[in-house]
């Protein structure tokens, strides 16, 4: 009976009913699990870009253990790594730099703009060596605001990264 | 043959033998800055420094900023050491204003100078342990250092850069409670980079790694010119606090620590001794500290310098001695303010010691010149 | 509660200030520092100009052809072995850029807190081409070797040729800098 409801012409059909079916069925939960594991390990790229390092190192240190998120630094090359923090002030020197990382870091990869330096130029807006912001050269994912912002203030914005990342398209990258 | 691809980034046609490697801004070995060095199979044959990375323009903006709206930009080359960055600067817009400070302010100043000195070593520590792979000695210093910083938060309302220090004395008095607390979170603090010993200093892993790399003689570091714990290191005792004291340090009593072999090993322990003679002055000074009074002369909101004058103030940082030349015309911003910075000074030494070094230990010698990329390019 | 002192716009003839010392000077002016700069006057007469002496710091303008000499002179004979650093300030009025350099002592313990300012200045142009122009001075780099990486930031950053210097290059600004020498004061940072 099967035979007789799948002629060749609505063969077609069948299949991409069929694909659709599949879709709901595993794209949500595949998409889930996909998104689970890469929030739960953000490795940043070992590029520290001005003073607001500091703060990120403190992040790191036991008190503020940013660890526990997954967030470790990775100190291996940038091809493993997922997440660039642009901390603090980018000059003009360095800007083409940061951009070169990021062009060579594989999807997906996600930027955290940290401190206002970054942001939109902070303290050093009328400054000859400072681009206003990061957004220019980069497309930034999360502003963590702060000069320099607590490492509580940066742990929150990884968290609402993680929260940004779950209502990503996993698909598109698979 | 070179083509550049890009600005700073170019081809260049590869020599039989010598290779030039680029350890960049983005490395987990350098840092805030990028060494362009040539190596022959595993030895430096030349070093070429790039700094400038975080060139921010300092000393220009300082010329468009009036004398007390300066303070926030000039604190941050280092955000931690905030205070010793912007102590010249104030002593030298108070002599400048011609204003006298009381005698609680200067203590003050003297505790806040030091516990960010002990906070600054702290993280270097932290990135020396980085560099060499050994992450406790990242973990370790990071976490101790938390203990300083909550009390320069009880003092100054911030973790990092506190602006704190103002010409004419400080912001704010101390908290109520803070004598003890102090006290307490220093003996407790001194008793745990005691433990460092074990798992750093004793550690014969840095041993082989440190000594005897990238020495550095008594005539080379007063040749070059450097300062603080590299040249301390090399056998030249010379410490600002002794040499030129300002504030109280004339009443307290420092010792100076001095070794005589000058490699990385040497440049790495004189900080952390340091660091507990730093506890000694914190107990003599909260001891002998007035216990009332006030911290602050009042200025007039824009203060004018009224004679054309220059002033040239040096202060002993984490790193070594910080100048500050401010040359003013009489109006209420300077005229020129140069921030003469001990890493850019001690920057010098590192095309000299790393000839002949094997690239492994490039690190090592690299940050045990106490050097803070942010810092060096103002 | 802080205390008010007196706003120094009111009365400023009785701050203790350098305009004040020609008065006292025969009593007030620090033995040593006048020593020193005794010293360097007797050697080379009218070619210096000692500017201030005040304690600690002993000021000396020298004019560019001879700063050279005055500079080994005070390397041989007073025991400064380093320079601290150097600084340049931009004169518009005067069409000078003057060279400041803060000279210590680390192996004579009678000078450990001295510190001799010495000063030069070279001419400056309008239109300035870095490296080609008339904007020169002696480098004193085969004298204290410390000056290296000072001299080549205030090469970038005024356009000061400093003649002899082995390695004239660019240090801190980006590579492809291609506007005013950043801390003229002509070059004017905001807005641009």
């Amino acid at each position: 009976m099967l035979k007789d409801l799948i002629t060749p012409e609505n063969a077609n059909v069948f299949v991409g009913k069929l694909g659709d079916i599949l879709e709901k069925a595993i794209d949500k939960p595949l998409g889930y699990a996909i998104n689970w594991g890469r929030i739960w390990s953000l490795w940043p790229v070992h590029i520290e870009t001005a003073c607001c390092s500091v703060e990120f190192g403190a992040a790191s240190s036991p008190r503020y253990d940013v660890e526990r998120f997954g967030i470790i630094e990775a100190f291996g090359s940038l091809r493993q790594c997922d997440l660039v923090v642009v901390q603090g002030t980018i000059t003009r020197k360095m800007a083409p730099r940061l951009r070169l990382v990021y062009d060579q870091m594989p999807e997906p990869k996600y930027v955290i703009a940290m401190g206002a330096c970054a942001i939109t130029g902070g303290l050093y807006f009328d400054s000859y060596n400072v681009l206003p912001g990061i957004d220019g050269v980069i497309p930034v994912d999360v502003y963590v605001p702060g000069c320099p912002p607590r490492p509580e203030t940066l742990i929150q914005g990884c968290i609402l990264l993680q929260e940004k990342i779950k209502r990503m398209k996993a698909r598109k990258f698979v | 043959m070179t083509t550049e691809i890009m600005p700073g980034l170019a081809l260049q046609k590869v020599d039989e033998r010598i290779m030039t490697l680029n350890v960049g801004p983005q490395h987990p070995g350098s840092g805030h800055m990028r060494i362009v060095v040539q190596i022959d199979g595993d030895y430096i044959v030349a070093c070429d420094p790039d700094p400038g990375y975080v060139h921010r323009g300092e000393e220009k903006m300082a010329e468009y900023r009036n004398y007390i709206t300066n303070i926030p930009h000039l604190e941050r080359p280092v955000i931690h050491d905030s205070c010793n960055v912007l102590y010249p600067y104030v002593l030298g817009a108070e002599e400048l204003l011609g204003i006298e400070v009381p005698e609680r302010a200067k203590y003050i100043r003297v505790i806040a100078s030091e516990l960010n000195r002990c906070i600054y070593i702290m993280y270097w520590l932290a990135i020396y342990g980085i560099f060499l792979g050994h992450s406790t000695m990242f973990m370790w210093p990071a976490g101790d250092r938390e203990f300083l910083i909550d009390l320069m938060e009880k003092m100054s309302g911030a973790r990092v850069t506190h602006a704190h220090f103002v010409p004419g004395g400080v912001r704010n008095d101390l908290p109520p409670n803070f004598e003890d607390v102090c006290l307490r979170q220093v003996n407790y603090f001194e008793k745990r980079i005691k433990e460092y010993a074990a798992v750093f200093y004793d550690n014969p892993i840095l041993i082989s790694r440190t000594q005897d790399t990238g020495v550095l003689s008594k005539q080379d570091a007063i040749r070059l010119g450097t300062t603080g714990s590299v040249l301390r290191a090399s056998g030249v005792d010379y410490d600002l606090r002794v040499k030129e004291p300002y504030d109280v340090y004339d009443e307290l009593d420092i010792h100076t620590n001095v070794m005589k072999e000058g490699d990385a090993y040497a440049r790495s322990r004189i900080p952390w001794l340091d660091m507990m003679e730093s506890c000694n002055i914190i107990r003599q000074a909260l001891q002998k500290m007035p216990k009332s009074g006030s911290v602050r002369t009042k200025l007039k909101p824009n203060p004018k310098t009224k004679i054309p004058a220059t002033v040239y103030k040096r202060v002993e940082s984490g790193r070594g001695s910080l100048g500050c030349y401010i040359v003013s015309d009489g109006k209420t911003e300077p005229y020129r303010l140069k921030l003469s910075v001990p890493s850019f000074r001690n920057l010098i030494a590192l095309p000299y010691l790393l000839k002949g070094e094997k690239l492994g230990n490039m690190p090592s010698v690299y940050w045990s010149l106490n050097y803070w990329p942010v810092e060096a390019d103002r | 509660m802080s205390t008010e002192t007196q706003p120094p716009d009111v009365t400023p003839k009785e701050k203790p200030t350098p305009a004040k010392k020609p008065e006292e000077k025969p009593v007030d002016l620090p033995a040593f520092e006048k020593g020193l700069s005794d010293k360097i006057t007797e050697k080379f007469g009218d070619k210096i100009e000692v500017a201030f002496v005040k304690e600690d710091r002993v000021r000396i303008n020298v004019g560019r052809e001879n700063v050279h000499e005055v500079a080994e002179f005070i390397r041989d004979e007073l025991n400064f072995d380093h320079v601290e650093s150097v600084s340049g300030v931009d004169f518009p009025k005067d069409k000078e850029i003057e060279v400041v350099y803060h000279i210590g002592s680390y192996t004579d313990s009678s000078l450990s807190r001295q510190i001799l300012v010495l000063a030069t200045r070279a001419q400056r142009e309008d239109n300035p081409i870095p490296g080609k122009d008339a904007t020169i001075l002696p480098t004193l780099r085969n004298i204290f070797y410390s000056v290296e990486f000072h001299e080549r930031e205030i090469f970038e950053m005024f356009g000061v040729f400093f003649e002899g210097h082995p390695d004239n290059r660019r240090l801190l600004l980006p590579e492809d800098w291609a506007d005013l020498p950043p801390l003229r004061k002509d070059f004017d940072s905001r807005g641009r």
